[in-house]
């Protein structure tokens, strides 16, 4: 019973993260039809951002309390400095190419951003345990849990919430829905959709720093931290339907879920089992759970 | 029809390897014959690529030919070099051959996903397997040539004439087959698989030809990095490793059977040498020459030599 | 003589809609059928069941007296069945020739000619001649030469659906379905494309069964006539007698007539 309820809460707090670290790359597909290798990229420098900024003010007295939002203005600055720099500068250029070469040029990015997280903070690890054990923990059938973890899902269900409220109920989200059903259409009715690709891109961006930004007090922060993100998001959005935000949510809780309950009951396969899952799906709905395949006309 | 001079050109490549090898420092010998294995591995997502299929977990077929390798070191005490690699080639085309009736249905960015899927389940079970020493993987044999063992400041050039002769027939092989109607079916299938099924052929059959095809020259690659080498370990199966393999196949273009390896050549040069310069910047170097070559050389570096002429 | 296409009885819905009722025809060896009706009649579904592509809810194809209902397309392309498209199916970034190229390969290849193993360059089966002799007849006798060297994607549509019927016939074809080859191309020159068309085509005997809008190229160029209404065939005859037919009148040759007159009207304007 007690392990149960381990796997559940584990599973939860897992799919928290990985819902906030993978949700912008279905976002970015979803509008753009770019699946964002530097998206993992994305997440660790809202790490190191994170980590780094809010230690330096941490060290110079700021009250602790604070250091939550220096987690989110952290992952804030990452996403607006990059973010119009690389959609602009770089992507605009590529839409005309395919979609695997899309790919291979955000890989071109995720190189030589892991090589500026390393001109910028260096090759050492970065540690901020401050806002992790600040607000105590709590206990669940005998298991403590820090309540950090519920800011963490609490973050997931914002940034859930946030973007489906943006989506169908507001003005701009609505037109981004036009832009992604037709975009040439939607380019001759006089939408700018080159700004909302930059919109989008910097805020799936976005999203993926603060998905680093929140980790960076469970973890020391270190010179490839963003290249497993990378895969374990492709898991959670393709087992879901690439950009389908349900089906992101839903990817995340079955990886969270299926991945927890390994690590308590069968240690062995925990990681090879999140694959499989998504080889699984694949194999059987090859569009992901909450997608439909497209017959061809002739 | 112009002549055929690519299998001119091999024999020359290989004639110049085997001839300078012996007189070669060991720091290019060891770079040239990594780059041999992966220009192998190339050489096989070049056949995918022509008829525009990424495979991003091209690694699977990799770590499988280096742990067939060393396997069959560690439990028969096999060491020949010739055995090592075909042993590998063996069991990766075996093993694509059972997944390629699943992968031949998949297209575009949902094939270097399954793909990519594959090579992570052989990665996290790797990982986990003691026995094989999980995360650290284990050492391999020193292989041997015909049965003799090398005099140790021999071995390396052994491995390198062995390597050289198995990537030359594998290249000539390749080149023949893309010249069969199966084989230069690969633009058609990239193009439009309609017409190509209305022709009469089935381009999911082709398919699974090439990526069979692609799996067993990654395998030999597999087994001569293994015997290379000396160690293996899960991080072969890993995605980043695909994604290099991928990087050189782009990088090279797929004009020419010479092209990955001269791809895989180029790659090991500007890792070494960007490593060597600045050890904090390399990936950065290889970012940006991949950039620069997606956006100026759109058919890779191949192009270079074809200006002009039709590719 | 016997049916070399027999269909029966053939039915296909998609959902509440019924694209094929009850559809059923015989075609002789060695003729020329003209399908007529205006759009979502039926005759597409026709051709697309024919070459497998969609599979009928019931009913059977019988080809040479063989059921080739449950047959994949490329099956059916072998035994002697080829098509042409509505929207001309090319292998968009080669050029002509390239295009002429690889489908002769691809019919070496059923044929089990130029595999890895075979030496020289062998005939393609049923052309006695190297595939870049035939490939440069093919192109020849479709009026194509001069586009050889110019990429797919470039073409003119006219000249697409040309070489889309070209392609068709490096496979040496017994039975061949043009889904509308002359659309798009003006109506000053459809009788001589179509003219064309037939004369390469019709030197092979092949049997042809071809879609067409106007009424005045089924009539010169037709020996029978299936006119489609609503997923059924309302008229088999010869085309002076199907043409005058009542229904056939009010449903089907009334629609183009009205559509002509739209394209007149607006060429005015």
């Amino acid at each position: 019973m007690q392990q149960l309820v381990a796997v559940v809460i584990d599973g939860i707090i897992y799919s928290a993260w990985l819902f906030v670290a993978a949700v912008g790359l279905t976002l970015i597909y979803g509008v753009m039809k770019i699946l964002n290798v530097a998206h993992g990229s994305f997440y660790a420098l809202g790490a190191y951002a994170a980590a780094s900024i809010a230690g330096a003010l941490l060290a110079g007295g700021m009250p602790p309390m604070l250091s939550y939002a220096v987690l989110l203005g952290a992952a804030l600055l990452v996403a607006i400095v990059l973010g119009p720099l690389i959609e602009r500068g770089i992507l605009r250029f590529m839409y005309a190419r395919d979609e695997v070469v899309i790919l291979l040029i955000t890989y071109a990015l995720f190189l030589i951003l892991e090589d500026v997280i390393k001109l910028i903070w260096g090759v050492d690890p970065y540690f901020i345990a401050e806002p992790y054990g600040l607000l105590g923990s709590f206990d669940v059938a005998d298991l403590t849990y820090p309540y950090y973890n519920l800011i963490l899902v609490g973050v997931a269900i914002a940034c859930g919430a946030g973007l489906a409220w943006t989506l169908t109920r507001t003005k701009t989200g609505k037109l981004l829905l036009a832009v992604i059903h037709d975009t040439e259409v939607s380019r001759a009715m006089g939408i700018n959709v080159g700004r909302f690709y930059m919109v989008t891109f910097t805020f799936g961006s976005l999203l993926a720093a603060i998905g680093g930004a929140f980790t960076a007090p469970t973890v020391s922060v270190v010179p490839g931290l963003g290249v497993e993100v990378i895969v374990l998001s492709f898991a959670v959005v393709v087992i879901g339907g690439l950009g389908s935000l349900p089906g992101a949510a839903l990817g995340a809780v079955i990886v969270g879920l299926v991945r927890s309950a390994t690590i308590h009951y069968l240690p062995q396969a925990e990681l090879f089992v999140i694959y499989l899952v998504m080889a699984m799906v694949l194999a059987f709905r090859p569009r992901g759970l909450f997608m439909l395949a497209e017959a061809r006309k002739i | 029809m112009r002549p055929d001079r690519t299998p001119w050109v091999l024999g020359a490549i290989l004639a110049v390897l085997l001839v300078v090898g012996p007189f070669a420092p060991l720091w290019v010998v060891f770079p040239v014959t990594i780059a041999i294995a992966k220009g192998l591995v190339a050489l096989g997502l070049m056949i995918l690529l022509r008829c525009g299929l990424v495979s991003f977990g091209q690694a699977l077929y990799y770590c499988i030919g280096a742990y067939t390798a060393g396997m069959l070191g560690r439990v028969f005490e096999l060491d020949g070099v010739f055995t090592l690699m075909l042993a590998g080639m063996a069991v990766a085309a075996a093993t694509a051959y059972v997944l390629g009736f699943l992968l031949a249905r998949y297209r575009g960015i949902f094939f270097g996903l399954l793909s990519l899927a594959f090579s992570m389940i052989f990665y996290g079970l790797l990982v986990k397997s003691e026995t094989l020493g999980s995360t650290d993987g284990f050492n391999v044999l020193p292989s041997t040539l015909f049965g003799i063992r090398p005099a140790d400041e021999w071995v390396r050039y052994a491995v390198l004439a062995a390597a050289s002769s198995v990537a030359f027939v594998a290249a000539l092989l390749v080149h023949r087959y893309l010249r069969t109607p199966l084989g230069s079916l690969a633009p058609a299938i990239k193009d439009n698989e309609i017409r190509v099924e209305y022709m009469g052929a089935s381009a999911r059959y082709a398919i699974h030809v090439k990526y069979v095809i692609a799996a067993a020259l990654a395998g030999l690659g597999g087994g001569l990095a293994a015997t290379t080498v000396g160690h293996i370990d899960p991080e072969m199966a890993y995605w980043t490793v695909s994604g290099e393999f991928v990087f050189i196949t782009i990088l090279a273009g797929t004009g020419n059977v010479i092209a990955p390896f001269l791809g895989a050549l180029i790659f090991e040069g500007i890792r070494n040498v960007a490593f060597a310069v600045s050890p904090n910047t390399w990936q950065m170097v290889l970012g940006g020459a991949l950039l620069a070559v997606i956006v100026f050389l759109p058919n890779g570096l191949w192009s270079l030599f074809r200006r002009g002429r039709a590719a | 003589m016997a049916a070399i296409l027999d269909a029966k009885g053939l039915h296909k819905s998609f959902g509440a809609v019924v694209a094929a009722s009850d559809i059923t025809a015989e075609v002789a060896p060695d003729s020329v059928v003209g399908l007529i009706g205006t759009n979502g009649a039926g005759k597409t579904t026709f051709i697309n069941m024919i070459t497998g592509y969609l599979k009928p809810d019931r009913g059977r194809i019988h080809y040479e007296g063989r059921d080739i209902t449950d047959l994949a397309p490329r099956d059916i392309t072998r035994l002697g069945i080829c098509r042409s498209f509505q929207i001309p199916q090319l292998y968009s970034s080669l050029s002509a020739y390239e295009n002429m190229l690889i489908g002769l390969s691809v019919v070496m290849r059923n044929h089990g000619v130029g595999g890895f193993f075979s030496r020289g360059r062998p005939d393609v089966p049923g052309h006695g001649r190297p595939a870049e002799e035939v490939a440069d007849d093919l192109l020849e006798r479709f009026g194509l030469a001069e586009y050889r060297d110019k990429n797919a994607q470039v073409l003119p549509g006219g000249v697409r659906k040309l070489l889309d019927i070209a392609l068709t016939m490096a496979a040496k074809p017994k039975v061949l379905l043009l889904d509308e080859p002359t659309s798009g191309v003006s109506a000053e020159e459809k009788f001589s494309i179509m003219e064309m068309i037939m004369k390469a085509v019709r030197a092979e005997g092949v049997t042809v069964l071809f879609v067409e809008h106007d009424m005045e190229v089924v009539s010169r160029f037709a020996e029978r006539v299936l006119a489609f209404y609503d997923g059924r065939i309302i008229a088999d005859a010869p085309p002076e007698v199907a043409l005058n037919d009542r229904e056939v009148r009010r449903f089907v040759v009334g629609g183009e007539l009205h559509r002509l007159d739209e394209k007149r009207d607006g060429a005015h304007a």
